[in-house]
Parts: structure tokens; C-alpha cells; sequence
């Protein structure tokens, strides 16, 4: 701060009391490394405008999605009397259209189902299979952390032919179950392999001493070792819960009558009858198909963020 | 004491061996493995290996098939748009995968930089990656629009172009355009990675270099560049694995048109299988990615081993 600096630089600042040049100066004495080494201009040239840029060309969808949600019919085919880039008369018709005239709220609870559900399995199935891989060691554990990450790599593009047809046998067809069940193959691979980075970051003196209290392992993962790794439970839930409500093939193959629909799905195909497209309404369900997994990520974005970077670190 | 007594006499020879059962190490991985095996096991391995099968076959829905060979394969081989499909999948794999990766390291090393609100850009920098592609997709397919384009109207009103651009009507554009909407989609991805990775780059690096007179040139080649390496690999193998396989952007946009221009490999496997009916040979287009998803993931093992390798760290 320039105010608890040594005498001599307060007598220098006061000499030029220009507040823009004493800003600049505090602005470098709290940067760190080499930035100060950059004047402002400069940085506004090549790091400011760029950002900007970036940032403009990566929020513009939803700026667009947002704007033709509210915007009236007459005004969405009407691109001579007003500006398109902005909206005159909002209107919230196509909200309401979609919320009470179309099934839009429980292909909401649809996906909030599968999505919730599909977590809540993986996570459990992932937080005992990832233990025993770092800590139990059973004969071959490392042999199968590498194959729960080449399962990591194998895509639900390839596999969701062969998939329809288990679906199919097995009864589940056209059922939330079919999600319920097939969605973990994709949410496990990577919770397990992000968990073991936490389980391994856990001291193992801890278990030591539980286990010569008499601890039974089952106690020494939920007593212990679920505790401290809550950080890391929360980041794959979030993680595997944006992917849930990002997936679309199985859900776009398995279900195939409109109630059971998830939104992703359901907006694509029951939104637009024939050539027709009802441009107000389907950015309206774009829109509110998002907030759920933009809600959950604003509250955690550093969880999501750490999972992310984590699962390429490990 | 009691207790003392009471124990000896609980671990008698009796469930002396009961409990060296309960404590064995494989007895007890099985049981906690259990769970995410069965998952795994039926719903990915299984699936898999009957995928492989499948393309060997003639099935089609509602009627089981007979082993017929390799005839889908050769079937497929004479076929234009199967090739069509694996051209546009390369296409659209390398350009977006390389421009995913130039613009997302040119993000991550901007917002690297100090900056009012960086934790709330950073934050909304992964936007895109968060919404659903699909719903994304839409919003593009509404900006793309032949009629009502915000592009054409704004090119029109700054006297750039005079009558609308066919965004998805005509061929390379619309090729453009689905790779528009990856990149667009995949750039966030990218630069959140990849930053995580400039952040544990320790900065006295950098302090030394400007001291020996580097440019910003050369600290990025011979500073941040090796030290991103490992990193790298792995990112860009997910991103190219990801942007091959995908599927629910093409088929959100352009359901593979006009005339199969867009269409991947994933896409037309979709409409031979699901729509078509040919669950035989839409398994065998799948079957078809299973050689380059392999290269891919030997790529990705061999930049984890180095990543290792460079840490220091032993092989585990």
C-alpha cells in the first residue's frame, strides 16, 4: 500500500498526484513475478482486449438464447423495424407455453431423476472400489486401476448399439431405469479414478491406528477415510452430475415415448412440430435446461473446476 | 479383564479362521469391488464384446442375426457415404482438434494473467463446457439459421455480404459451421486444463529468464512449453477422442446433412442402426472407430508415463 511505504516514495507519489499513475503503481506493487515489467496499454492490447474477445464470442449463445426467450413472435420474424440485438416488447408467452402447454416439467423431473440417481450409485460404487484399489491392495489392483481408466476412453457412441438390445432383453426399455443403470458406466470410470488420487493423499497412519483399535475396514472407510475425502466426493458428484444431465445418446435410444423423455432429448424432438420451429419456445427450453447444472456449478465451481484438472492430473 | 477374556475367547480356534478369512486382503477387494465391477462388467465390457459380434453379424431389430463374416465390413467398403462419413470424421476431428488446442493454450496463457475479476471470467469461461451440448446446439442452430441469422443480418447492416449466408444448407459451410460450434464447445475445456497446469509452473523460471534477457517467444517455447508436455498429451487425447466418438452436436445441427456432408461415423451408425434398422452393420461403423480410439489411448498411456517419468515419481 503507498501509504506504509518508506518516506521517500510517499514524497515521490505526492510529486506526480496524478490518481491514475498512484493506482498503476499500487496495481504492480501487488502483482507478482515479472507483470509490472508491462505497461498498462500494452496489457490492455495484448491480454485485456483478447479476453474480451473470448469472452464475447464464449457467452454470445447464451446472450442469444436468453434474448430470443423473451423476445414475441412478431418481433423473432421481424428483423426491419427493430434491432435484433436487442428486445422491445419481452414477453414471457413462451415460458409459459412450455412450462404449462408441453410436458417440459417432468422431462425436468425426468432428468433430475436419472441424474441424481445415477450419481448417487456411481459415487457409492466408485468411493469402495477406488479404496480397495488404493488401500485394501488386493493381488492385481493395479492391473485394474489401468483398465477403470481404459474404460474411461471407451465412448458411449460405440457402445449404445449393443447397449439397446441389453436394454431391450433385460425388460428396461423406455424405462428411467435403462439411464439409471447405463449412465454409471460413464460417471464410474472417472470418479474412481479421481477418488484414488484423494484416497492416496489421506495419511495412512490414520488407518493403521484404527485398524489396531479393532476397526473393521468398513468402519475405517466410512469413519475415516469418507470424512476427509469429502472435497473429493463432492467434485465427482458435481462432475457426474453435469455429465448425467449432458448425456443424450442412450437417453435419445433407450426412451422412446414423450413423458419418459430427459430434457436434452425431449427438447430436440417434441418442441418442433413438422418445418415448424418455435424459435421463442426452444430457447426458452434451452435456457431453463440449463439452470439446473449452471446452479449446481455456480455453487461449486472450485469442486468442478479441481475435478476437472484433476482427472487429467492423476 | 473381562473384555480381554471375553475376546481371546471370541478368537478361539473356532472363528480363528473366519477371521483371517474376513481380513484377507483379495476377500475383502472382491466384496468392495463388487459394485462397480457388476456395473462395469454388464453395461461396458459386455456391451463391448457384443458390439464386436454384432458387426460380424446380420441382426436387425425385432430378429436376431447369423455370423455372416466379414461381409458388413466389405459391405461398407464399396459404400461412398461410409467413406464420406470417415473423411468428415478425420475432417472435423484434426481441424477442430487443432484449433480447440491453439486457441485454448492462447486462452489459458491470457487468463493467466493478473486481471480485475479473474476468478469470476474463469469462472464463466467454462460456461460452455457446463450446459449440455445439446442445448448449446440448439442455440447455434437458431444463430445459424438460413432466414433469421444474427451473422447474416449483422454482415448485411455493415455492408459485408448482400444476401444471406446458407449456413447449414450447403456443404463446407455447414462443415464449418458444426466444427464452429466443437471448437466452441471444446476451447473452455482446453484452456481451464491446461491453466491448472501454467499454474504449477514455478515462476522463478520465468524471473530467471527475463534476467537472461528472454523474449516472451522463447520463455513459451523453452520454459512453458516442456514444462506443459505431459499435460498436454493428456488433454489433447481426450479432446481428439471425444470430438472423433461425438455425436449429439452433429445430430442436433444437421442430422448428418445436406447430402451426408456432415455426417460422422457415430452419426451414421445412429441412422444405418437405430433408424434404419441395421443393427448389424451400424455395430460394425462402430467397430470401425475401435482402431484409432486404440491409437488414441496408447498415446494418452504414453504422456501419463511421462508425466510420471518427469516427477519422479515410480510406476505404481
Amino acid at each position: 500500500m503507498a501509504e506504509q511505504v518508506s518516506p521517500s516514495r510517499q514524497a515521490a507519489a505526492a510529486a506526480r498526484p496524478n490518481l491514475f499513475q498512484r493506482w498503476l503503481e499500487r496495481k504492480r506493487e501487488a502483482a507478482e513475478g515479472t507483470d509490472y515489467l508491462t505497461s498498462l496499454p500494452k496489457r490492455f492490447v495484448y491480454v485485456y482486449l483478447p479476453v474480451l474477445l473470448f469472452l464475447f464470442i464464449l457467452l454470445f449463445p447464451f446472450y442469444w438464447m436468453g434474448l430470443t426467450s423473451i423476445k414475441p413472435d412478431t418481433e423473432l420474424i421481424d428483423l426491419e423495424t427493430h434491432n435484433p440485438w436487442w428486445v422491445v416488447n419481452p414477453t414471457l408467452a413462451h415460458f409459459n407455453r412450455l412450462l404449462f402447454e408441453t410436458d417440459y416439467p417432468s422431462w425436468m423431473w425426468n432428468t433430475m431423476l436419472v441424474a441424481v440417481s445415477a450419481t448417487f450409485l456411481s459415487i457409492v460404487a466408485s468411493v469402495m472400489a477406488a479404496y480397495a484399489i488404493v488401500r485394501i491392495r488386493y493381488s492385481g489392483s493395479n492391473w485394474v486401476g489401468g483398465l477403470i481408466f481404459l474404460a474411461y476412453l471407451v465412448p458411449p457412441s460405440i457402445l449404445f448399439i449393443p447397449l439397446a438390445i441389453i436394454v431391450f432383453d433385460y425388460g428396461l426399455f423406455d424405462s428411467p431405469l435403462a439411464l439409471i443403470l447405463t449412465y454409471p458406466t460413464i460417471l464410474i470410470p472417472f470418479s474412481t479414478w479421481l477418488l484414488m488420487g484423494y484416497f492416496k493423499s489421506i495419511p495412512y497412519e490414520l488407518e493403521e491406528c484404527a485398524l489396531i483399535d479393532g476397526a473393521s475396514r468398513l468402519q475405517i472407510l466410512v469413519k475415516i477415510v469418507l470424512p476427509l475425502s469429502i472435497p473429493g466426493i463432492i467434485s465427482a458428484g458435481i462432475f457426474a452430475f453435469t455429465l448425467c444431465w449432458n448425456e443424450f445418446i442412450y437417453a435419445l435410444t433407450f426412451i422412446s415415448s414423450s413423458e419418459n423423455k430427459t430434457v436434452p432429448v425431449a427438447v430436440l424432438s417434441e418442441l418442433i412440430d413438422g418445418d415448424i420451429y418455435h424459435w421463442g419456445a426452444l430457447m426458452a427450453g434451452a435456457l431453463l435446461g440449463s439452470v439446473p447444472v449452471a446452479l449446481v456449478y455456480s455453487f461449486f465451481v472450485e469442486h468442478y473446476v479441481s475435478s476437472m484438472t484433476g482427472a487429467v492430473k492423476e | 479383564m473381562a473384555t480381554i477374556a471375553e475376546r481371546e475367547e471370541v478368537a478361539a480356534p473356532a472363528a480363528w479362521h473366519w477371521t483371517r478369512v474376513r481380513n484377507n486382503r483379495n476377500f475383502l477387494g472382491f466384496w468392495f469391488m463388487l459394485p462397480a465391477a457388476a456395473f462395469l462388467l454388464l453395461f461396458l465390457t459386455y456391451p463391448l464384446g457384443l458390439g464386436i459380434w454384432l458387426s460380424f453379424t446380420d441382426t436387425r431389430i425385432g430378429r436376431d442375426g447369423v455370423f455372416i463374416g466379414l461381409e458388413n465390413f466389405v459391405w461398407l467398403a464399396d459404400d461412398p457415404v461410409f467413406w464420406l462419413s470417415v473423411f468428415n470424421t478425420f475432417l472435423y476431428t484434426i481441424v477442430a482438434s487443432v484449433i480447440k488446442f491453439a486457441l485454448g493454450f492462447y486462452l489459458a496463457i491470457l487468463l493467466n494473467n493478473h486481471m480485475p475479476f479473474k476468478a469470476f471470467i474463469r469462472a464463466i469461461v467454462l460456461l460452455p463446457f457446463i450446459v449440455p451440448t445439446v442445448l448449446s446446439a440448439i442455440a447455434f442452430w437458431w444463430i445459424y439459421d438460413t432466414q433469421f441469422s444474427i451473422i447474416s443480418w449483422s454482415l448485411t447492416k455493415l455492408g459485408l455480404i448482400t444476401e444471406n449466408i446458407n449456413f447449414l444448407g450447403e456443404p463446407n459451410n455447414a462443415r464449418a459451421s458444426v466444427i464452429f460450434a466443437n471448437i466452441w464447445r471444446g476451447i473452455p475445456f482446453v484452456a481451464i486444463t491446461l491453466l491448472a497446469g501454467l499454474q504449477t509452473i514455478p515462476a522463478s523460471l520465468y524471473e530467471a529468464a527475463t534476467i537472461d534477457g528472454a523474449s516472451r517467444w522463447q520463455m513459451f517455447r523453452h520454459i512453458t512449453y516442456p514444462m506443459l508436455t505431459p499435460i498436454i498429451a493428456v488433454v489433447m487425447t481426450f479432446s481428439v477422442l471425444f470430438t472423433f466418438t461425438d455425436f449429439q452436436l452433429i445430430y442436433a445441427m444437421t442430422r448428418g446433412g445436406p447430402i451426408n456432408a456432415t455426417h460422422l461415423m457415430a452419426t451414421l451408425s445412429f441412422q444405418r442402426a437405430i433408424l434404419g434398422g441395421n443393427l448389424g452393420e451400424g455395430a460394425a461403423i462402430s467397430t470401425a472407430m475401435i482402431p484409432f480410439l486404440l491409437g488414441a489411448i496408447m498415446f494418452s498411456w504414453f504422456g501419463l508415463q511421462k508425466r510420471k517419468w518427469q516427477q519422479g515419481e515410480a510406476d505404481d
